[in-house]
């Protein structure tokens, strides 16, 4: 999969820089993580809207790994944006003390919407909107957390797949440290996105690309050499984190309802 | 008037649903193409509304016979052509993304688009009529056609227009940018100019293309407007995706001289065409 850096770069930043403006901002706040995603968007803000208008808010957990903290701050210091290093270990652990028998998940779904708590807040502050970080695999494998890292006012990576978004990360020279270490969401010790997901990025950007953009049938796919096992893993995934994708479902008993018939952009009057 | 005339196509990014601050974009902008001596203003799609204006439709529904707001746009018409576009409302309340041509004040011609995609991120056909009609309208550019963005698409629509006598064909477009992993731009902006290109050099007509700049929730309009001579070449093309006034000098001589060398207009043959399509059409309804 190819993918043309100079025009996405240069369309991104002009959908920051646009659809902020059109809602009355110049600013974002964005969560840095330490890992690829959050810095393409970073750097895409950067560039877009000044440094001065970015704030990066760096939000380590008791367990989270010293790398992470220091791969988001080459970011800060390659940029020069604003930041600032909010520790969420007493709003989690504060919770989870009556909670005895949280296990990981839980555990890293609170982490996650703790994260998106301090950004809507920091976002209030620094009057900005959130820029989100949820690339386009982890959107179709629901691989993320609904009202956690999923949250944000505006996406700018959100139709680029993992492999194009460390395409365009080195387009952008996001530091080396970054690109060169292994995906993971760092919630426990150790952990791995690919290790987790059961295959690789590249494996499963390939099928994405061929069943989602292409609409290529199951028979095409498979005499492609896609593995039967891991189509269905595939679509099973896509299939189950649907709800995720969509806002609540609400039971329609009016003519016009918000959530059924009610049509209008978001840019309504922008 | 001579057979050159110089065209201007606006590349602007109107607000959606918006109708007064949009009118004053025009009204700028016609300034701005006249004090650059062009003779015809074109706009794109909905220029007057923004495109994916959904339920908003109806809010933004203008009657082109009954129009108080437009007055204002028809007198900056009085020393400059214009071409827009629009939503308009009919009298059985049908509502049409139509595109207008305006000169000496008055509104000359309408075009109602006739192909309203509706697949993938397209939904034309559930908020707006489809036209029914296609003409050309006499222009001091000679016959002019006017065609709505997918109406391109449909090949058949240019062979008419240009059966009708057009010279020119003005295509009014809001074509947000899709398809990033070619070398040279969005897969959509070639297909345009493949296409515009193409279309030009068989029929040997200019095609003026105003396409849109902007973005609406995410969808990303790449301008790419162009001028295409009658031998399929790109005489002006907006250089930026942003907004901009693309001016081109058309010669209607291109046309004629175009035409000697490849007449393939004169030879073109309607009755074979007519017989056959007709025939296509029986079977089809039989089968």
């Amino acid at each position: 999969m190819r993918l043309n850096c100079p025009l996405v770069n240069q369309v991104l930043q002009s959908f920051v820089r646009d659809e902020l403006s059109k809602a009355g901002f110049h600013r974002v706040v964005v969560g840095l993580s330490g890992g690829i995603d959050s810095a393409v968007s970073c750097f895409l803000a950067a560039r877009a809207l000044g440094p001065e208008n970015v704030l990066a808010v760096m939000m380590p957990y008791r367990t989270s790994s010293p790398e992470s903290l220091s791969d988001a701050r080459a970011v800060v210091e390659a940029l020069g944006v604003k930041s600032e290093i909010v520790e969420i270990t007493s709003i989690v652990d504060g919770y989870f003390e009556a909670q005895s028998r949280a296990n990981s998940l839980r555990r890293g779904n609170a982490m996650a919407r703790a994260r998106m708590i301090v950004l809507f807040d920091k976002s209030m502050e620094f009057n900005a909107l959130v820029l989100g970080t949820s690339n386009k695999t982890e959107l179709l494998l629901g691989y993320g957390t609904l009202f956690g890292d999923m949250a944000s006012s505006i996406n700018p990576i959100g139709d680029l797949y993992k492999a194009d978004i460390f395409k365009l990360a080195r387009y952008l020279q996001v530091p080396q440290s970054i690109l060169d270490k292994k995906p993971t969401a760092d919630l426990w010790a150790g952990q791995s996105d690919e290790d987790e997901l059961g295959f690789t990025y590249a494996e499963v950007d390939e099928l994405l690309h061929e069943l989602i953009d292409r609409r290529v049938s199951r028979r095409e796919l498979l005499e492609k050499g896609f593995r039967k096992d891991f189509i269905q893993l595939v679509v099973n995934r896509i299939r189950g984190s649907q709800f995720k994708r969509r806002g609540p479902v609400v039971c329609k008993l009016s003519p016009r309802s918000v959530s059924h018939d009610f049509h209008y952009l978001r840019d309504w009057g922008m | 008037m001579t057979g050159k005339f110089t065209v201007a196509l606006a590349q602007v990014s109107p607000k959606l649903g918006l109708l007064k601050e949009n009118l004053q974009l025009h009204l700028d902008t016609i300034r701005r193409a006249k004090s650059e001596g062009a003779d015809l203003v074109v706009f794109p799609e909905l220029s007057l509304t923004g495109y994916i204006l959904q339920d908003l439709v109806p809010d933004v529904a203008i009657d082109p016979l009954n129009a108080p707001s437009l007055q204002q746009l028809l007198q900056a018409s009085r020393d400059i052509a214009c071409v827009f576009g629009f939503v308009e409302v009919s009298d059985r309340y049908n509502y049409y993304n139509a595109a207008a041509y305006v000169a000496e004040g008055r509104i000359q011609h309408v075009h109602r688009k006739l192909y309203l995609p509706t697949y993938g991120m397209f939904d034309e056909m559930r908020f707006f009529a489809m036209g029914e009609k296609l003409r050309t309208v006499r222009t001091p550019f000679g016959p002019l056609g006017l065609l709505i963005c997918e109406d391109l698409w449909h090949p058949s629509t240019l062979y008419l227009h240009v059966q009708d006598g057009a010279r020119v064909v003005v295509t009014l477009s809001s074509s947000p940018g899709r398809g990033v992993r070619t070398h040279e731009g969005f897969q959509t902006s070639q297909g345009w100019e493949i296409l515009l290109k193409a279309l030009s050099q068989f029929y040997t007509v200019y095609n003026l293309y105003a396409n849109r700049a902007g973005i609406e929730d995410g969808a990303y309009f790449p301008g790419g407007s162009m001028v295409v001579g009658p031998v399929g070449e790109v005489i002006a093309r907006s250089q930026t995706p942003g907004e901009d006034l693309v001016l081109a000098e058309l010669d209607l001589d291109e046309i004629r001289r175009a035409r000697l060398f490849t007449p393939v207009l004169r030879d073109e043959r309607l009755d074979l065409t007519l017989r056959e399509l007709t025939r296509i059409v029986r079977q089809r309804s039989q089968s």
